[in-house]
């Protein structure tokens, strides 16, 4: 293991940060079948997200229609997608600033 | 009836011969439907090229069952799409088969007969915390055939609560309803302390 040197860098704006480490989103849609905690359970799990989180995005999910779930590269959302469909949730994705 | 409880690190329920029969029977009809609709190529005009590409399928499934199991990931990038289904549906068909295929397993090493005939059986499953998961994705998955053949739309409960007994959509329902109700009491056990 080794200490960090400390080196002074120019800090980028966080925005700009943001959107370019994370350029794409999981979008994971309502659908009339899965059951609410059923959706929770799954964004605890597969995700690591807090109850409160997890049920926050859920509601998102039942009351908007859909919600964000996740955003990373492409690969990570790819594999996020899969994940959902093997969950049997109904996941899209797309180009974070789409 | 009393769904699946808590037991140990994972759950247990004990189920009729009646209500493992039908379990099995689901869990079967979902194998057979994965495996039937063959995950292969289409739409390539190239034969040669179809024939000699063994990765999977580039557009989505025809059956409406299996368009809700494996959804399109890129709704406007239509070749995107294409190629995320060809490297993801054939192992997400693998394993959603391989979980029906674990629930009709263990509903007979827990007794269940090949053939139920005789009345009074009681069937009780242990699940670990893996079995559980899978056999919880796998209720999800047989809720969504379920649904799909049926049309159930946000909302409609008081549609199928009114429909005539001797519709036999309504005896569907039923079913439906049952596995969510199996379905909340498996997410309530394995939900515990979280």
């Amino acid at each position: 293991m080794s200490a960090p040197t400390p080196v002074e860098v120019e800090k980028p704006e966080a925005d700009e940060v943001t959107a370019a480490a994370r350029p794409w989103v999981t979008i994971v849609w309502n659908d009339p079948v899965n059951l609410m905690s059923y959706v929770t359970y799954v964004f605890q799990t597969y995700f690591g997200y807090a109850r409160k989180k997890a049920e926050k995005l859920m509601l998102e999910v039942h009351h908007e229609g859909k919600s964000v779930v996740s955003n990373g590269s492409r690969e990570e959302m790819e594999r996020d997608v899969q994940a959902m469909h093997e969950y049997g949730l109904w996941a899209t994705m797309e180009k974070a600033d789409a | 009836m009393s769904g699946f409880v808590p037991r140990g690190q994972g759950v247990m329920a004990t189920f009729s011969g009646f209500e493992a029969d039908l379990l099995r029977s689901l869990a079967s009809q979902l194998v057979e439907l994965l495996r039937n609709e063959a995950a292969a190529p289409r739409g390539s005009s190239d034969p040669l090229e179809a024939m000699l590409d063994f990765t999977g399928p580039t557009t989505e499934p025809e059956d409406p069952v299996l368009a809700r199991l494996f959804p399109t990931a890129y709704p406007d990038d239509e070749e995107a799409a294409g190629e995320f289904r060809r490297f993801t549906e054939g192992s997400l068909r693998d394993g959603k088969a391989r979980n029906a295929v674990l629930i009709i397993d263990q509903l007979e090493e827990a007794g269940l007969p090949p053939e139920l005939d005789e009345d009074g059986l009681a069937i009780d499953v242990e699940l670990d915390p893996e079995q559980a998961a899978a056999w919880m994705r796998s209720f999800t998955d047989i809720r969504l055939a379920l649904a799909t053949r049926l049309g159930v739309e946000e909302g409609d409960d008081d549609y199928w609560r009114r429909l005539p007994e001797e519709d036999p959509r309504s005896h569907v329902h039923d079913i439906y309803e049952w596995m969510g109700y199996l379905q909340e009491t498996l997410v309530a056990s394995l939900s515990r302390g979280r």
